[in-house]
């Protein structure tokens, strides 16, 4: 902070003052801030100290506080009781493509609301809304049955297909492209002869690539924690998700939290990693859409 | 919203009189209806026909595997008779008002620091959003080793200080605390980050004329901030309320060794079965798809209403 010298020692003094006060008040707000942290770090704390311990030693009392060293033995375990990798695999699989399916469709469709007019085009967007609202296990039983008939059963596809395009991503999208995308270019473009999916590619896409960046890492972690779904379709045991490869672990191993806890920190990290890179750009699109929402 | 701009007009398709030139505006359009059909095309296969399919269902019976038979109104007749299903009511209207009544208290009070301070606020940040992206299946596993009955972290520390250890996982009440007190530690965070940037968008020269008028911070923070984030509020309110009342994965992680010998779970006295929960059991444990179906309209109705109320009990203040 500097002062300007020309100003009256006085005022100049005031101001200092009235700074440090607001310095002090500022320095409380941090205390019930570092509270809340340590309460939001203090599971994932927990969890790696007794990934890292013997269930025997939390099972004593006073319980280790700190990690121990038999995390290897734990991963060992976990690797021995469950497929681990395979149904990482799959896990990747399915987050993978539901991603890229997810960008090019709803991105497709929401340019397409945001920049052109066309016949039916309110009576369709309503539609969209209205499927925002309609709660997913109305549909879970007939979804079931129908994919029974397709002979997607146990299979990856039943994951993919039905979420390759969503209600919110399309509208999240047309929100962005309208305020992202000039007129002018796409009618420079028009003058150019270039048709609607030339334009899409050309003038849409490179400059929508941060909303894409935002959607694409939603929709990622989204598809990577989903629970319920793929435990009522996968129903072979050997060909599953993380997710329910971890809740297999723990139906398994209901009293040896070491190594439920060694599967969960395993589970968890990879996309502990992809939040904390992007976090900053994500945290900040993620409170526009509520806010403006 | 951006304004309309005048000049975008030639890419606009006029207005146009007649059958024939409305046909040649609908076919000159092909490349827009392509580029929206793989989401109507999957709405219609995946959405719109197992809504249709499912209210079907509910009038019939099915196993999956032996022929329907049509049940009339029976299913709805044993829906509004079922016991259980009333307690997995009663059970995800409690947790539900446990977890988000305190934890949106706890989210404007979080928004009001995070807005009074200026160092490590991103820190701060990314630490709240943490939990809103961690898997919820694993959450739920960290909770049950944390209040474990006998070994968990929390009854240990309850023992050092002198106090009696709790069955955290086996009372009507402390199992719903335990949920809803993984639900307020799963979303608190994000919903304070959402509440801090409304609050921003609050423009200055308001907080500076309640200033003049001699008005102190709690006062400020209560007849200017709050009003002022309604918006903010109410879709918070709705998504906590739609989210809230179709919990399922916590309870099912936290009981699911106990699926096996009690078929309808959810803890000790299914103190912890929620609607979801329960509707997932008829349909996908016992197979019993038409009651699953009837259900999940009962699940879908009581969601709509509270849904309606929330709405009304927020926006009402506005007018």
């Amino acid at each position: 902070m500097t002062t300007s010298t020309s100003r009256p020692a006085a005022t100049a003094r005031a101001k200092v003052a009235r700074g440090q006060r607001v310095r002090s008040r500022e320095r409380w707000a941090h205390v019930p801030l570092v509270l809340t942290v340590l309460l939001m770090v203090f599971p994932f704390y927990w969890t790696v100290v007794m990934a890292t311990s013997t269930t025997k030693e939390f099972y004593s009392y006073p319980p280790t506080l700190t990690p121990g060293t038999h995390l290897v033995e734990n991963v060992r375990e976990v690797l021995a009781s469950i497929d681990f990798f395979g149904s990482m695999l799959n896990t990747v699989v399915v987050a993978v493509s539901v991603t890229a399916l997810v960008l090019f469709f709803d991105s497709l469709a929401a340019f397409a609301f945001a920049k052109f007019d066309f016949p039916g085009k309110r009576f369709l967007f309503g539609l969209l809304l209205f499927f925002f609202l309609l709660p997913a296990q109305l549909s879970a039983v007939p979804q079931f049955i129908t994919m029974i008939h397709l002979g997607w059963l146990g299979s990856l596809k039943a994951l993919i297909v039905p979420s390759a395009a969503n209600a919110f991503g399309i509208f999240w999208m047309r929100q962005y492209i309208t305020g992202a995308v000039p007129d002018e270019l796409l009618d420079a473009a028009t003058i150019d002869g270039c048709g609607f999916f030339r334009q899409y590619l050309s003038v849409c896409v490179p400059i929508i690539r941060p909303g894409l960046g935002f959607l694409g890492i939603y929709t990622f972690v989204g598809a990577w924690n989903d629970y319920v779904w793929p435990l009522i379709v996968l129903v072979d045991p050997d060909h599953i998700t993380l997710q329910v490869a971890l809740s297999q672990l723990n139906n398994a191993h209901s009293t040896d939290y070491a190594v439920v806890m060694a599967g969960s920190l395993l589970a968890i990290i990879p996309l502990l990693v992809v939040f904390l890179l992007f976090a900053r750009q994500f945290i900040a699109d993620a409170v526009a859409g509520a806010v403006r929402g | 919203m951006t304004s309309t701009a005048p000049a975008r007009s030639f890419r606009r398709a006029r207005p146009v009189p007649g059958a024939a030139a409305r046909r040649g505006a609908v076919r000159r359009a092909w490349p827009q209806y392509a580029a929206v059909s793989p989401f109507y095309v999957l709405f219609a296969v995946f959405g719109l026909f197992p809504v249709a399919f499912s209210a079907w269902l509910a009038f019939h019976r099915w196993d999956g595997l032996s022929p329907v038979t049509y049940a009339g109104t029976e299913q709805f007749r044993f829906l509004a008779d079922d016991a259980t299903f009333r307690l997995a009511v009663v059970n995800t209207l409690v947790i539900w008002v446990m977890s988000t009544v305190p934890m949106l208290l706890m989210s404007l009070g979080l928004a009001a620091l995070l807005s009074s301070v200026k160092r490590f606020r991103t820190f701060y940040e990314i630490v709240l959003f943490l939990p809103s992206v961690t898997s919820i299946v694993a959450i739920a596993l960290f909770f049950k080793a944390i209040f474990n009955n006998q070994y968990g972290v929390l009854n240990a520390a309850l023992t050092t200080v002198g106090l009696p250890a709790v069955q955290w996982l086996n009372g009507f009440w402390t199992i719903k605390i335990v949920i809803a007190t993984l639900m307020t530690w799963q979303w608190v965070g994000y919903n304070a980050i959402i509440y801090y940037a409304g609050m921003q968008a609050i423009p200055n020269d308001v907080y500076e004329a309640a200033r003049i008028d001699g008005a102190g911070a709690f006062r400020i923070f209560w007849s200017i901030t709050v009003p002022m984030l309604r918006p903010v509020i109410l879709f918070t309110v709705v998504v906590s309320t739609v989210t809230g009342l179709q919990s399922f994965t916590e309870p099912q992680v936290l009981f699911a060794s106990n699926a096996a010998t009690n078929p309808n779970s959810g803890g000790p006295g299914q103190a912890g079965l929620t609607m979801v929960l329960y509707f997932y059991q008829q349909a996908f444990t016992n197979n019993n798809f038409g009651y699953g179906a009837a259900v999940a309209y009962g699940v879908f109705a009581v969601v709509a209403v509270f849904s309606l109320v929330n709405w009304r009990l927020v926006a009402r203040r506005d007018r």
